[in-house]
Parts: C-alpha cells; sequence; structure tokens
C-alpha cells in the first residue's frame, strides 16, 4: 500500500442556520480513490473551488472523510488515536502564511514542530539551521515573523514543516506570494528533498510550469478527479485544460501556437531545451 | 489630475532597535487612467507603498499629492480618499468580515452613502464581474475556497466605483482562466471608464501581458520605471534583484543561444510565437 491512499472518498461541508437545521451540502470532494508511492511527487491541479485543499487536509487529518476512508502510511486518518502520528508523518503548508506562523522570533517558530515531537533540543537547533538555508531565510532567524513580508512568511511556514523531518510534505498553493526567485527556489528546495530525501511530495498549485518534474498530476474538476497522468500526457491536452479553467506552461502554449500556425511540433513540449532539439537547432 | 509621491519616505517602527526602513525616497507621479504594474522581490515596498496611496499608512516623512491637494494637510478629508483610491489587499482574509458575501461586497458602497438600490446593483455587478457563483452569494466569506475569496475581496472593491484602483496581489490563488477573467475585466473598466489601475504582482507574465508602465521596486527605492519591454529588457540585472522576465522571453534566449536568429523582445506568447515563425522562415 502507498504512503497515501484514498478510497472512494466524499466529503461534504454542511451549513447549518441557528437552530442547526441544515441550510445547505456542498460537496466538496466526490467519490476520489487515489493512491500515492512513497518517494513519488504528486501534483494537483483544478479550478477555484474543485476540491484540492478539501482533499489535502484528509491527508493530515484535519478532515476526515463523510464517505470513504484515506490512509497515511497505513493508518486510517478517522481514526483518533492516530491523529499525531499521521500529522508528523504527512507535513502541511497551507495556502496562507499567516495561519500557521505562532512563534515570536522566526528561529522559534521553526523550532516549534520537532520540540513539540520531544527531538533533543541541539538537533533542534540543527533542524533550524538547516531548513531556514533551505528555504533562504536563515539571515532572518532572529526577526519577528509578524514583521516579514508576504513572500518571507511563506518561506519560514515552508522551513518549520521542513525542520519536522515529515516522511511526506503537502503544500497547498507555497508560491503564491513568492517572486520569481523565491518561487523558483522553493520549487527546487521541494525538489530535492523529493531526490534527495525521498520525501514524498504533494503539490497543489495554480502555476502550470511548477510541476513539469512531478512523476504524477491529478486534476480536480468539482471534486471528482476529471484527469490523471504524467505532465507530458496532461499537457498534450491544451484544449482539454482549458475547458477546465487551466493552461499549460508558455513553452507548451508557445509550441501548439506554433503548430496553429504550421510548424510540425510533437505535443506536450515542456522545457525550452525540448522546443529547441523539436525545432533541430543545436 | 494625477497622483504625486514627493519624496517618499516610511520606517516601520522608526524608534525602536529594529526599525525597517520599507520606502526610501521615493517619487513617483501617476497620471489619470494608466495601468500600472509594481514588480519587486518580497520584502522590496510594494505593499507598503500601494498602502500609501489610500491614506492607510502615512509616509514618515515627505508629501503626497492627490488630484493636486496635499492629503496630510491638516484639514484633508483622508476618509473620502479611502472612497476614490480601492485597494484590494494582498490576503484577502483582512478585508472580509461580514456574515456573508454578498452583505460584505455591499459595505464599500453603503459606506459611500449611496442608497440601498444603488448599493445592491454595484454589489451583484462587481459580483458578476468577478464571476462568483451566484450559490456563493449568500455564503459566509470564510466558508470559501482561496480563489473564491480573492473574486469576493476584489467584488468588494470594485462594487466602490473608485477612481483609482489599487490591486496586491490580486491573481495570487486564482485558477489560470480565472486569472484571465480578472484582468481582462479591469483593463476594459480602465479603458472604458478611464480608471487609474495599479497592479502589484508576481507574475511577470500578467504584468507583460496587460500594463502600460513597470515600476521595479528594489529594497525600497525605485530601480526601473518604463515601459514593459524596456523593462524586461533589463534581463540580468532583474534576476540580480530577484525577478526574471516572462518566461516566454527566456525560451527566446534559448533558441538564440541555440542559432535561431530570432528577435527576442517578445514579452507574451502570442508575439512570440510571431517572432519564432518570422525566424523560421528566414532559415
Ligand atoms: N469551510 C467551508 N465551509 C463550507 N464550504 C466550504 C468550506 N471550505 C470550502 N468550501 C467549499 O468547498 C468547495 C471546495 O473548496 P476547496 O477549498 O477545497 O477548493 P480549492 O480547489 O482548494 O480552491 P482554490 O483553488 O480556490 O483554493 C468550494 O465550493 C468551497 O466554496
Ligand atoms: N508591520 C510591519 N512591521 C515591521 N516591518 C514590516 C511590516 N510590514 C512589512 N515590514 C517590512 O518592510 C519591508 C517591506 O515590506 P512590504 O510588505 O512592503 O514588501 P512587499 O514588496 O509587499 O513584499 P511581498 O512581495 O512579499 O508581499 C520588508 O522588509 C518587511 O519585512
Ligand atoms: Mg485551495
Ligand atoms: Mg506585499
Amino acid at each position: 500500500m502507498g504512503i497515501i491512499r484514498a478510497k472512494d472518498v466524499t466529503f461534504e461541508y454542511i451549513r447549518r442556520d441557528e437552530e442547526g437545521n441544515v441550510e445547505g451540502i456542498t460537496t466538496a470532494v466526490d467519490n476520489v480513490s487515489l493512491n500515492v508511492k512513497q518517494g513519488d511527487f504528486i501534483a494537483i491541479l483544478g479550478h477555484n473551488g474543485s476540491g484540492k485543499s478539501t482533499l489535502a487536509k484528509h491527508i493530515n487529518a484535519i478532515l476526515y472523510p463523510t464517505e470513504g476512508t484515506v490512509w497515511v502510511d497505513g493508518m486510517d486518518t478517522a481514526d483518533e488515536e492516530k491523529v499525531w502520528d499521521i500529522r508528523r508523518t504527512a507535513g502541511m503548508v497551507f495556502q496562507n502564511p499567516d495561519n500557521q506562523i505562532i512563534g515570536q522570533v522566526v528561529e522559534e517558530d521553526v523550532g516549534f514542530g520537532p520540540e513539540n515531537m520531544g527531538v533533543p533540543a541541539k538537533e533542534i537547533w540543527e533542524r533550524v539551521e538547516e531548513s531556514l538555508k533551505a528555504v533562504g531565510m536563515y539571515e532572518f532567524r532572529k526577526h519577528s515573523p509578524n514583521k516579514l513580508s508576504g513572500g518571507q512568511k511563506q518561506r519560514v511556514s515552508i522551513a518549520g514543516v521542513l525542520a519536522m523531518h515529515p516522511k511526506c510534505i503537502v503544500l497547498d498553493e507555497p508560491t503564491a506570494m513568492l517572486d520569481p526567485r523565491g518561487r523558483k527556489e522553493v520549487i527546487r528546495a521541494v525538489r530535492a528533498l523529493n531526490d534527495v530525501e525521498g520525501v514524498t511530495v504533494v503539490l497543489i498549485t495554480h502555476y502550470m510550469e511548477e510541476i513539469i518534474y512531478a512523476d504524477k498530476v491529478f486534476v480536480m474538476d468539482k471534486g471528482r478527479i476529471a484527469m490523471e497522468g504524467t505532465p507530458k500526457e496532461i499537457f498534450s491536452e491544451v484544449e482539454d485544460l482549458q475547458e477546465l479553467r487551466l493552461d499549460v506552461p508558455q513553452v507548451t502554449l508557445l509550441a501548439y501556437e506554433l503548430q496553429k500556425r504550421g510548424i510540425m511540433l510533437p505535443d506536450g513540449i515542456l522545457t525550452a531545451e525540448e522546443l529547441a532539439e523539436a525545432l533541430h537547432l543545436r | 489630475m494625477s497622483i504625486i509621491l514627493d519624496h517618499v519616505n516610511y520606517i516601520y517602527g522608526a524608534d525602536t532597535p529594529l526599525a525597517v526602513k520599507a520606502l526610501d525616497d521615493i517619487c513617483l507621479q501617476i497620471p489619470d487612467g494608466q495601468f500600472i504594474g509594481i514588480i519587486g522581490h518580497t520584502g522590496s515596498g510594494k505593499s507598503t507603498l500601494v498602502q500609501h496611496l489610500n491614506g492607510l499608512l502615512k509616509a514618515t516623512s515627505g508629501s503626497i499629492y492627490f488630484n493636486g491637494e496635499d492629503i496630510y494637510d491638516r484639514d484633508y478629508d483622508r476618509k473620502k480618499l479611502r472612497g476614490k483610491v480601492g485597494l484590494v489587499f494582498q490576503y484577502p482574509e483582512h478585508q472580509l468580515f461580514e456574515i456573508d458575501v454578498f452583505t460584505d461586497v455591499c459595505f464599500g458602497p453603503k459606506n459611500l452613502g449611496l442608497d440601498k438600490k444603488e448599493v445592491e446593483l454595484r454589489a451583484y455587478d462587481a459580483l458578476r464581474k468577478v464571476g462568483l457563483p451566484d450559490e456563493l452569494f449568500y455564503q459566509s466569506p470564510f466558508e470559501l475556497s482561496g480563489g473564491q475569496k480573492r473574486r469576493a475581496a476584489i467584488a468588494g472593491v470594485l462594487a466602490m466605483k473608485p477612481e483609482v484602483l489599487v490591486l496586491d496581489e490580486p491573481t495570487a490563488g486564482l485558477d489560470p482562466r480565472g486569472r484571465e477573467e480578472i484582468l481582462h475585466q479591469i483593463k476594459e473598466l480602465q479603458t472604458g471608464t478611464g480608471m487609474t489601475v495599479i497592479l502589484v504582482s508576481h507574475s511577470m507574465e500578467d504584468v507583460a501581458e496587460y500594463v502600460d508602465r513597470i515600476i521595479v521596486m528594489n529594497k525600497g527605492r525605485i530601480l526601473y520605471d518604463n515601459v514593459p519591454k524596456e523593462v524586461f529588457r533589463h534581463c540580468a540585472e532583474l534576476e540580480e534583484v530577484g525577478l526574471a522576465p516572462p518566461q516566454v522571453t527566456y525560451i527566446l534566449h534559448e533558441l538564440r543561444r541555440r542559432g535561431l536568429d530570432v528577435d527576442t523582445d517578445a514579452t507574451t506568447v502570442e508575439e512570440a510565437a510571431e517572432a519564432v515563425v518570422k525566424a523560421m522562415a528566414k532559415r
């Protein structure tokens, strides 16, 4: 069994009025099944409101299914006794860093997770240093997180999860507030974690070019998984993706535009190098 | 008429040991009706700068003139300024607070003293413009997805019909189609009504596609202030300060490096496709 497995998962948000009567039901995740192998790099795409964050919150037991089952490293997420083991196995970086920064000083904030896990003090400091360096925030270690810019905060919250050395890390739009260099650094750090440390990565993003190195991509639509495949397979379907309110990386789009203008090219070009080769350049 | 910033400085925590100089001698002139992009590394001072435009932050030193009037004048009506310069915050959570989405979007225009009917008309219109589905109008703004919250926050400011619309990272968290739809709507408002638009963004691709002028911030100072084509020519300098030209510009540089005699000035996919077709025809 994979590190993350979901079987026939449905999740409903139920809204109630003051008396507790049901006012409305939103089916945010609708009959989803998936299996993620340890060490895989998985990407989840989908339009706003398609259920990505809701699904992600199932992986570290913030939500549990209305129907169906989610297992993380073999543990059923509905099993209340396993909640802490599950959260230690699957670390999560949320959409808005404000919601997860707690410490008064950056290094304290990053050390909070490992401290809670009972990691010895000396090792905590090593982990804090290594994680802050990985996201390029080491020089801010003595600053107050509340006074950092949006992108700086985002990187601190990623460092906080890295310091817990989880087997799996779920990132819900971690680069939304970063500048181009920050975005590159974070994606590089996440890839290194995946490649070198074998950490399983689940990346949710609206930036198509960030996922070209993923092993597998899931595309969500209205709570369901509408497409799944390798980045090349997914990005070959330019029109289907646009139908689902998504896009392809600019290089893929450029190749597609060139095809339309009569230049013969294969589908699903993902890098400038591939494009150059397909155009028979050096 | 215009906005003028004259030697504006801003220091957070000025009298504390942790003082941060966030704006350093900013001089700017923003004429009516322009679509301006502000780019810069995280922490470069973009949000600090735009919060000065509606008087939310007050410069540590320097002056700001709105339509010829000094906004720091003792009898200047700064409350009114907030109605004229609409600011969409970087984090939508900082601006959503009402019981449901519709009431939230009504808040701004209601505060302008408009009658109920006008307020509601504007709210509906704004919600339609940002593409938020009807069934979410009476849901709590806190029960929306990230991108839906973003849309609600933008609608709240659009409904005020400000003279100057300032958007701090409005497309962060929007799906690609939503990004395109909302920027397209805003472009139409700008060309149709002559509204001034100031867009803070980390997406070089969006900025390249929509704005007339780019201001590049670096460590609290203005590094460049020019049309997109000129700014994005400074490839190496932009990388130096944490930025980059749009991806498609890189692709053209790569093709050129590999021997294709292609013009590398393009900043949009459309322009790049034309350039490549032209270069291929020459071979
Ligand atoms: N706390 C909540 N209460 C009720 N409904 C909710 C809540 N959170 C989300 N929803 C609804 O559930 C659906 C899925 O939301 P979710 O946040 O999972 O989407 P998402 O794919 O992450 O979107 P985005 O790209 O905008 O972040 C949406 O229709 C949303 O309105
Ligand atoms: N409330 C605050 N108190 C103290 N310092 C602050 C505060 N807000 C921001 N700063 C600091 O001021 C500088 C400019 O921050 P600002 O938020 O304007 O940057 P930004 O360009 O908007 O960044 P981002 O792209 O990450 O949103 C940064 O160094 C930041 O750490
Ligand atoms: Mg989400
Ligand atoms: Mg900012």
